[in-house]
């Protein structure tokens, strides 16, 4: 039961991000072009996407535990740090480059090409560098 | 025109939100998807399978939906098809993966799980890590313009 909620999680995320147009990168770009010709779509589907899971996240708390997991497990942090921030400015100007992001960039692999194909190969470089590194900090 | 892609992404961004609400009350878990890729790939563990199931979920559902024959895509060029070109070759993609990795990797998130699930739970690391990446990235594609590409 655990592996098929991830797969339907999965499922209905890739749905969303295929039917919501984040699977074009020109879509994103256009979001965070505000000075030329802006396109709104992307706020449309951050602002359905938080409204939606924050009225459900809440509804799901109030029952005290998850149904195939003992507990919740949410992130306690409050404090800002410089790992946080620069972490976000760094993704922001590599997003900002292609009009990729994780999630769209992994949804799209069915139709990829070599640009999209070096992109993820570099995103999980990435990772592995900022994993060497964090364990070092 | 507008109004059909504005209507698409409400209704996307509902499934995105919906796919997070489930993933929290099945299993607990943030839907955020740099920490669940890059977790299926450098963590041991018990987390591993439903991780994995996940990706894949995220692969196949444009596939499947194209099978319907529906067209509910939302791409520019191209209204109704489901996944858009790239716009640029393999040295600036190279660049952007890279930094969409470290970042999304030392900042612990990306625009799923600090921009979705972080906003919705009213987490003010989220809410800086959003704006910060977002205001970023506004600003990038504007230096662009300025230098020409």
């Amino acid at each position: 039961m655990i592996v098929l909620s991830g797969l339907l999680a999965g499922l209905l995320f890739g749905l969303g991000l295929s039917i919501g147009g984040m699977t074009d990168p020109t879509r994103v770009i256009g979001f965070l072009d505000v000075t030329g010709t802006w396109d709104p779509t992307l706020g449309f589907v951050l602002g359905g996407a938080v409204v939606t899971s924050f009225v459900g996240y809440r509804r799901v708390w109030r029952r005290g535990a998850p149904l195939f997991a003992e507990r919740f497990q949410l992130p306690s942090r409050r404090d800002l740090d410089a790992r946080l921030i620069g972490g976000a400015a760094l993704f922001g100007i590599g997003w900002a480059l292609s009009g990729y992001c994780p999630g769209p960039a992994l949804a799209s692999l069915s139709a990829a090409g070599w640009p999209l194909i070096t992109f993820l190969a570099a995103m999980i470089a990435g990772w592995w560098l900022a994993r060497r590194w964090s364990a070092r900090h | 025109m507008e109004l059909v892609s504005a209507l698409k992404g409400l209704i996307g961004g509902g499934l995105i939100g919906l796919a997070a609400v489930l993933l929290m009350g099945l299993l607990g878990r943030i839907a955020g998807i740099s920490g669940i890729v890059s977790g299926a790939l450098f963590e041991r563990g018990s987390d591993r399978g439903w991780r994995l199931a996940f990706i894949a979920g995220l692969i196949a559902a444009p596939v499947l939906l194209a099978m319907t024959g529906l067209e509910w895509g939302n791409v520019v060029a191209e209204p109704g098809r489901l996944i858009g070109a790239s716009a640029y070759g393999p040295g600036v993609m190279l660049i952007s993966g890279l930094l969409v990795g470290l970042g999304t990797g030392i900042g612990s998130g990306c625009t799923s799980g600090h921009g979705v699930c972080g906003l919705a739970r009213l987490s003010p690391r989220s809410i800086a890590a959003t704006l910060t990446f977002v205001i970023v990235a506004m600003l990038t594609v504007y230096l662009r313009h300025v230098i020409g590409e």
